[in-house]
């Protein structure tokens, strides 16, 4: 096997983005389904993750549900200071992506805190460190996570 | 919520099940616990939310979808409900939420992610919700994202 997924990885890569049974014998009961050998999926999904193309194999917590809080936050960076203000959100904990986008918001994080009250405090943090000020876009309702791609 | 046991449970899993025969006996063994109450436990945690799934994590870059659009939208208040849940279920779709909007910069108050392999893909996407959501829109836009300055995932403490 390479580092590029072959026809079968694909397929369970679409197979297993949720659903994975909770019982004793979990990847025989999906081998059972996909018509493989139960060690064949244990090993091609193990070398998936070693190889990075899944981030990991496991359950997806919902943070908030777990007593944390995520707020989408968003900076209007001047461009000259656009890999300063990168770097200082690199280094505060509390920012767990940030990506550069297109438009005059043109840097989009995601706060992530322990607690609810944490978001206030680590936007603050973010507009001390940069002087610039924060929109906060928290989540008011979420129609649907599907998170799941094709393969 | 989510007891103390649970926590250490899903401390210990976060970063990936087991990869082997057993794996919910192998997390119960180095946690001392059995292997049935930890089966329990995650169904349990599946049912209540706080689990959302358990499956496959793909690399949205390794699997070749490099291209990704924040798509934004402004509709009615009074509307967004309804066109959300309905952009929502599209199959394409990753996360659709409402949120607020901040004006005067940003009308927008839904949020849809959509991804794909090249630039033509999530324009096409962007468009299939444009055709859904039809004359409610009030305003759009698109955010491609040009780089990624961060990611970690989303660790909880024991």
């Amino acid at each position: 096997m390479t580092a590029t997924p072959d026809a079968l990885d694909r397929r369970l890569i679409n197979a297993l983005q949720g659903g994975f049974p909770i019982v004793p014998r979990p990847f025989a009961a999906v081998a059972d389904a996909l018509g493989l050998d139960e060690d064949e999926v244990i090993g091609r999904i193990a070398h998936l993750v070693e190889v990075g193309i899944l981030s990991r194999f496991g359950p997806m917590l919902d943070a908030e549900r777990l007593g944390g809080a995520v707020c989408l936050c968003a900076l209007a960076v001047p461009a000259e200071r656009f890999e300063a203000v990168a770097a200082i959100l690199a280094d505060l904990p509390a920012v767990a992506h940030n990506y550069e986008r297109r438009h005059a918001l043109n840097m989009w994080f995601v706060l992530a805190t322990e607690t609810p009250a944490g978001i206030e405090a680590a936007a603050r943090a973010v507009e001390a460190a940069t002087g610039l000020t924060v929109a906060r876009f928290p989540k008011e309702r979420e129609y649907f996570i599907g998170m799941r791609v094709e393969a | 919520m989510p007891d103390d046991t649970d926590r250490r449970l899903l401390a210990a899993v976060q970063a990936g099940l087991p990869l082997v025969r057993e794996p919910y006996r192998a997390v119960a063994e180095r946690l001392g616990l059995d292997a049935a109450d930890v089966m329990a436990r995650l169904e349990r945690l599946l049912a209540s939310g706080a689990v959302r799934r358990i499956g496959a994590v793909p690399n949205h870059y390794r699997l070749g979808l490099i291209h990704n659009g924040m798509t934004v939208w402004d509709v009615a208040d009074a509307e967004v409900d309804r066109l959300g849940a309905a952009v929502g279920a599209l199959d394409f779709v990753t996360h659709c939420y409402r949120r607020p909007r901040a004006l005067p910069l940003w009308p927008y108050n839904l949020f849809a992610m959509v991804h794909g392999r090249t630039a033509d893909e999530i324009d096409d996407k962007r468009a299939a919700i444009a055709r859904l959501i039809g004359d409610a829109c009030r305003a759009s836009d698109m955010l491609p994202s040009t780089r990624i300055l961060k990611k970690t995932g989303l660790r909880i403490g024991a």
